[in-house]
């Protein structure tokens, strides 16, 4: 379990992590959200104390990072692929991790072939594609067979192939009852992976739940009429207390389902030409939710990318 | 300790430079040896011929030093050893001790190559036999000074955290700066005395009649400093984020 109690990091007069508070449980996978430059890797960068909050704490199982006696046993993580030196062979890399933490040799081969890089493993690190160091990272995040897992960005730059076994894996490690907290900026990702969730925007915490509770609290569902006598049934729904907005030739009708406005256009006799219930996606919440709190934004949406994002 | 010690070890040795670095400075020194032997004419060859080409071993060793943590930052792995580690202290002291162990070994395979190299080729007249405790401090004390200067070069890097800068600081400091100090007014030569690696030097070669120090206290002057460099370098590892 990770706990952060009131976690604060200021770089000079920027305030990187803003009195952050959250607890991540064990045996489930818990997505950590937010857009670029919201302070998730600063965070994961405290909770494994290579960086000192400027006030605040977190925790590991009751315990901070530094005082963990050999700490690759209790957390492992997967910050950058790229920390690893580039003459250095694969193997050699995780020779010296195990090294540090008293672990046998024959560890070193077996977390290899988790991870599928036995074959490649006297090869120089420097010569890994993206793909083959996020997999080495894997590798040495669970040298010592760890209780808390933590990975930044893991499926970053990754095929499709890549993105799904990054998947299957984490959630085989939360089903073996590890903490798993994993971070990113794409929801559609964390909607898959995650079934917690803490988000977070411009250091502050925003949100902390389930996913699915995520999804229905932020996203205000919406329906889609268009009717013949569209003014006729946009007084009467705003009479029975809706709410309305012009969509081209349609109405969007919140605050009211879509059996409700059906019913209300039937003993109104109104015709109805579509009722069309319109689902939030995780990325409608996640907007909605951090709208105010992206750090780099554009002054205007590009074209064509505001009405229809992917949807989760 | 002992773990940490391994742990390092395996670092230094698992990527080629300390190996290129050992390889160089030994080829250097040797090889100096060798062409002042065979260039070698008027009165017989002494001991301290047979050192002339120490100083280049001794630049090499401190790049290699340096490397050995700067490479860290570079690479981020000081990220990773930290995560593994988390006492930068120990993790640090650990590193710099296999550096200065490998140096030292480096500078007394190069001293004694150096020497044998030169007796090999001159056949060795009473002159170059090593006897006295001069003698003896000139060659088997280059491991000493290696060591030591290890301990400085990886100190300078953790503090600077950048291969370029900390090597050009090891490089010019004990080329240039040291000598150059000579030329400001009235003081220039007192400080000149107290600069480490021109103290250092003295223990190799004799203190000399103006010598502020003696041999031995020269070589204590220049661990001294190491010391102090790499006090602040723990200082600022631990106070720094990684």
């Amino acid at each position: 379990m990770i706990e952060a109690t009131g976690l604060t990091k200021h770089y000079g007069r920027t305030v990187a992590v803003d009195n952050l508070s959250f607890t991540v449980g064990e045996g489930r996978v818990t997505g950590f959200l937010g857009p670029n430059g919201a302070g998730k890797s600063t965070t994961m960068r405290m909770i494994l104390g290579l960086d000192s909050p400027t006030s605040g704490d977190v925790r590991i199982d009751g315990q901070h990072y530094r005082d963990l006696h050999q700490p690759l046993r209790t957390v492992g993580a997967l910050l950058d692929a790229k920390w690893v030196h580039p003459n250095r062979s694969a193997r050699a890399h995780l020779r010296w991790l195990a090294a540090a933490t008293k672990l046998p040799r024959s560890r070193i081969d077996q977390v290899l072939d988790l991870v599928g890089l036995g074959a490649v493993a006297n090869k120089n690190a420097g010569g890994f594609s993206l793909g083959m160091s996020q997999r080495l990272g894997i590798a040495a995040a669970l040298l010592g067979d760890p209780r808390v897992l933590l990975f930044d960005e893991p499926v970053n730059g990754l095929d499709p192939e890549g993105i799904l076994w990054i998947r299957k894996f984490m959630h085989q490690l939360a089903d073996e009852g590890r903490t798993v907290f994993v971070s990113s900026h794409l929801l559609s990702e964390m909607a898959q992976t995650a079934q917690d969730l803490v988000v977070i925007g411009r250091g502050k915490l925003i949100y902390q739940g389930t996913v699915d509770e995520f999804i229905a609290n932020a996203t205000e569902s919406t329906v889609l009429v268009r009717s013949p006598t569209l003014e006729k049934l946009g007084e009467h729904l705003l009479a029975a207390g809706a709410g309305i907005s012009d969509d081209g030739d349609a109405l969007r009708v919140s605050g009211m389902d879509s059996a409700a406005i059906g019913e209300l256009a039937a003993t109104r006799q109104i015709v109805l030409h579509e009722l069309s219930p319109q689902v939030g996606s995780l990325e409608q919440a996640f907007i909605h939710l951090t709208g105010d709190t992206v750090e780099y934004r554009t002054e205007e949406p590009a074209l064509g990318t505001t009405e229809e994002g992917p949807t989760a | 300790m002992t773990t940490l010690l391994a742990t390092e070890r395996i670092k230094l040795f698992t990527t080629r430079s300390p190996w290129w670095s050992a390889f160089l400075a030994l080829g250097l020194t040797i090889g100096f040896a060798g062409l002042v032997a065979l260039n070698h004419n008027g009165g017989p060859l002494r001991v301290e011929h047979s050192q002339f080409g120490i100083q280049f071993g001794l630049m090499v060793v401190t790049v290699m030093a340096a490397l050995a943590i700067t490479t860290e930052y570079r690479f981020a792995t000081i990220r990773a050893t930290f995560q593994a580690v988390p006492n930068r202290t120990s993790a640090l002291l650990a590193k710099t001790t296999v550096v200065a162990v490998l140096a030292a070994v480096i500078g007394e395979v190069a001293a004694f190559g150096s020497w044998a190299t030169v007796k090999v080729i001159d056949g060795g007249g009473p002159e170059l036999a090593i006897t006295t405790g001069a003698d003896w401090r000139m060659v088997a004390g280059a491991g000493l000074v290696f060591g030591i200067a290890a301990v400085i070069a990886v100190a300078v890097g953790t503090l600077v955290r950048q291969s370029a800068g900390a090597i050009s600081i090891l490089l010019i400091w004990p080329l240039l700066v040291e000598n150059l100090v000579q030329l400001i007014p009235g003081a220039g030569d007192d400080i000149h005395n107290w600069m480490p690696f021109t103290v250092a030097g003295r223990f190799l070669n004799g203190p000399g009649p103006d010598a502020p120090l003696s041999a031995w206290g020269s070589l204590f002057y220049f661990a001294a400093v190491a010391a102090v460099l790499l006090l602040a370098a723990i200082t600022a590892v631990n106070k720094r984020d990684a």
